[in-house]
């Protein structure tokens, strides 16, 4: 016990502080967003590169709980429903059945190119080039992968939050 | 020829390359003998696959690759299209039958000898008489409906339960559908069902240019193996057109490969510590993790070191000051695992958690021909940069990491092995690295034929088989360790509890999307 406490003393705080941020007055997200997203993260058929920097974004250097968000299991708890990969044909069946158990309001956030356009898997019989195809989609995040500073400005905007100038 | 008592193989050639390749063409009737040889000799299936040659020969081609103990067996047979069936190899090798039923569902040839022929790979997507591998391959009446009339093994007993799980999980990680039948809390049985995120990765290679798009979807095929992937493509491209890889760039490559097993087995060894209720080990090896991470978009140019590797060579190269300050990072990292592993063994919670739990035998092991982290806890001693090194793992004496518990702690324990061994590697390439250019220009006119691609990542041996003509690719094929290494999940998680199922999951950690396609 000593040894893990010296060792969690030794860390310390690893982050950064989250960026303080004030309300956006064009933002249109409802205001019981701010301060407070719970996030169901879908991975319809992605390269695992967009989950490990999710991973990431949950670890100790960027204090996404700080920021007042977290990942939940269920989808019946989430606001925000994220989904990475070109949307596997595979998928398209649960990913429905996902977004149909998520209470109003919800947003839909497409993470890394192929959510956004079908990324290098454009084209392919198998996929749908990108979530628009089947679901109405609020934020895209562009990147291969985005990493989690990215990631956390979008979920900030869709939490309705600005950063401060 | 590797072994004279493999009389059926001894037509077959030597590729004249850097990776120890025989390679031959073997009429039906032998196709199962040939297998059985290799299993006589301890030998293992690396990779089953096939391709469309109606137009150019006149049938379709089934091709296999073998490992034996001087190198891989590469063979292929005709497969006369009027009947479009072939003797299976699941008898032989249990790992086949996965293979060849995904190339039913992507190129209509049946594998005989065997009562399973439900589908694999294919769901809903396109219709079942449709075959996206055939050139012929209309793309019409694709679908997005529910996978609904798949069969899985009815329950035994009218006293057990059934416990569906997936395709979306609870937590972070990538989709598949894990089946239990349970007594009380104890599993009696796990059936898996993937092909949830298949996305046409073969057929999409078809046409692509080498240089460019090929790289790029090799390096995406799967995300936390990128570079093992990109290393195994280039090696089989620069293969094909026989070149002379610059020096700098097969260290710097090396260099690459390792980091990528230190950042996967350093975000593995936290999350098992939280799967067992230990949330001190995952931030802490979250934040090692992440220095890594940041120290490779400084001075490589990518978090996970996408694109770095190219044919030709590598994307980046280092200074003086870089090599530097990588080398004060390993040091410090060293210090650091060491501090955490030793908190980690002594951790009785922990070790009542991991100790005896999710146990592959030996035999097992050797008997579903395991690789990889999974194999080499569980007494398999394959190791390509120990075996087969090539360049500059040939000068630089790699040690492998073994146990023969198979359990937890055992692909743990393998782990932190291969952690140590990754930062010496990583301190000698530092050190020792040749002066010379990083990237060689392709000279890919008119460039055809096969080459193989083979590279031991993080998780097991990545393979590449890759046909080009006239400069393009034709066929290309990779090969994820996880299409061998899902079937041992089955089998290790029988006897435990439900609630331990996520725990011995993450310590194989496998690949959804590498073997989906």
């Amino acid at each position: 016990m000593y040894r893990i406490l010296r060792e969690a003393l030794r860390l310390g705080k690893a982050g950064e502080k989250p960026p303080r941020t004030q309300r956006d007055p064009a933002s249109a997200s409802p205001s019981c967003f701010r301060h407070s997203l719970s996030i169901r993260h879908v991975d319809a058929g992605s390269c695992n590169g967009c989950e490990l920097e999710l991973h990431a974004l949950g670890g100790p250097h960027y204090g996404l709980e700080q920021a007042g968000f977290r990942f939940t299991a269920s989808p019946r708890h989430a606001d925000v429903l994220t989904v990475s990969g070109p949307v596997a044909r595979h998928m398209v069946a649960a990913l429905h059945d996902c977004h149909n158990a998520m209470p109003e309001p919800r947003r839909i956030i497409a993470i890394g190119d192929c959510a956004c356009s079908g990324g290098v898997f454009r084209g392919s019989y198998a996929v749908m080039d990108g979530i628009a195809e089947t679901l109405p989609v609020d934020l895209q995040i562009p990147g291969c992968p985005p990493d989690p500073d990215a990631l956390l400005q979008g979920l900030l905007r869709v939490s309705g939050d600005r950063a401060e100038t | 020829m590797p072994n004279p008592s493999l009389r059926v193989l001894a037509t077959f050639r030597h590729w004249g390359t850097a990776l120890p390749v025989w390679s031959g063409r073997l009429r039906k009737e032998y196709w199962p003998l040939a297998a059985q040889n290799i299993r006589a000799q301890g030998g293992r299936l690396l990779a089953l696959w096939g391709e469309d040659r109606r137009t150019t020969e006149a049938g379709y081609l089934v091709h296999a690759a073998f490992l034996s103990e001087t190198g891989i067996v590469r063979t292929e047979m005709i497969v006369d299209p009027a009947t479009a069936a072939y003797p299976s190899l699941a008898a032989i090798f249990p790992g086949a039958l996965r293979m060849e039923r995904a190339l039913y569902d992507l190129l209509g040839i049946r594998a005989t000898g065997v009562n399973d022929t439900r589908p694999w790979l294919r769901h809903a997507a396109w219709p079942a008489d449709q075959f996206p591998l055939r050139t012929d391959f209309s793309g019409e009446g694709l679908d997005i409906a529910a996978d609904r009339d798949y069969t899985f093994l009815p329950a035994s007993s009218p006293d057990t339960h059934e416990i569906p799980v997936g395709p979306i999980h609870a937590g972070i990680i990538e989709p598949g559908h894990f089946r239990f039948q349970v007594l009380g809390e104890e599993i009696l049985h796990l059936e898996e069902r993937f092909g949830y995120t298949h996305k046409g990765v073969e057929r999409l290679f078809q046409g692509l240019d080498v240089a460019a798009g090929g790289a790029h979807l090799a390096g995406r095929i799967s995300g936390d193996s990128t570079v093992a992937y990109a290393w195994s493509y280039a090696q089989a491209v620069e293969q094909i057109i026989s070149m002379q890889m610059p020096e700098r760039a097969q260290w710097l490559r090396a260099l690459c490969l390792e980091r990528e097993r230190l950042a996967n087995h350093l975000g593995d060894l936290g999350a098992i510590g939280n799967d067992a209720g230990l949330a001190f080990a995952l931030t802490q090896f979250q934040a090692l993790k992440e220095d890594l991470l940041r120290e490779n978009q400084h001075y490589f140019g990518h978090r996970y070191l996408m694109d770095r590797v190219l044919p030709g060579g590598v994307a980046f190269d280092l200074t003086a000051a870089a090599i530097a300050a990588l080398q004060g990072g390993g040091q410090a990292l060293k210090t650091a695992v060491g501090r955490l592993q030793e908190i980690l063994a002594e951790h009785g919670g922990l070790r009542d958690r991991v100790v005896q739990l999710g146990v592959i035998s030996p035999e097992r092991a050797a008997h579903l021909g395991l690789m990889g982290v999974a194999g080499r806890a569980s007494g398999q001693a394959w190791d390509l940069r120990v075996q087969f090194p090539h360049i500059p793992y040939d000068q630089l004496q790699v040690r492998m990491a073994t146990a023969t518990e198979g359990d937890v702690a055992a692909r743990m324990a393998v782990r932190f092995l291969e952690i140590s061994e990754s930062l010496r590697l990583q301190e000698e390439i530092l050190q020792k690295l040749p002066d010379g250019n990083i990237y060689h220009p392709l000279d890919l006119r008119d460039a055809a034929g096969e080459g193989v691609g083979w590279v031991e990542g993080w998780r097991g041996e990545i393979f590449f088989w890759l046909r080009m003509e006239q400069g393009n690719i034709r066929h290309c094929r990779p090969q994820d360790p996880s299409w061998t290494l899902w079937p041992a999940l089955e089998e290790a998680v029988l006897r435990d509890i439900v609630a331990d199922f996520p725990l011995i999951n993450k310590s194989f950690n496998l690949s959804y999307s590498g073997h989906d396609l």
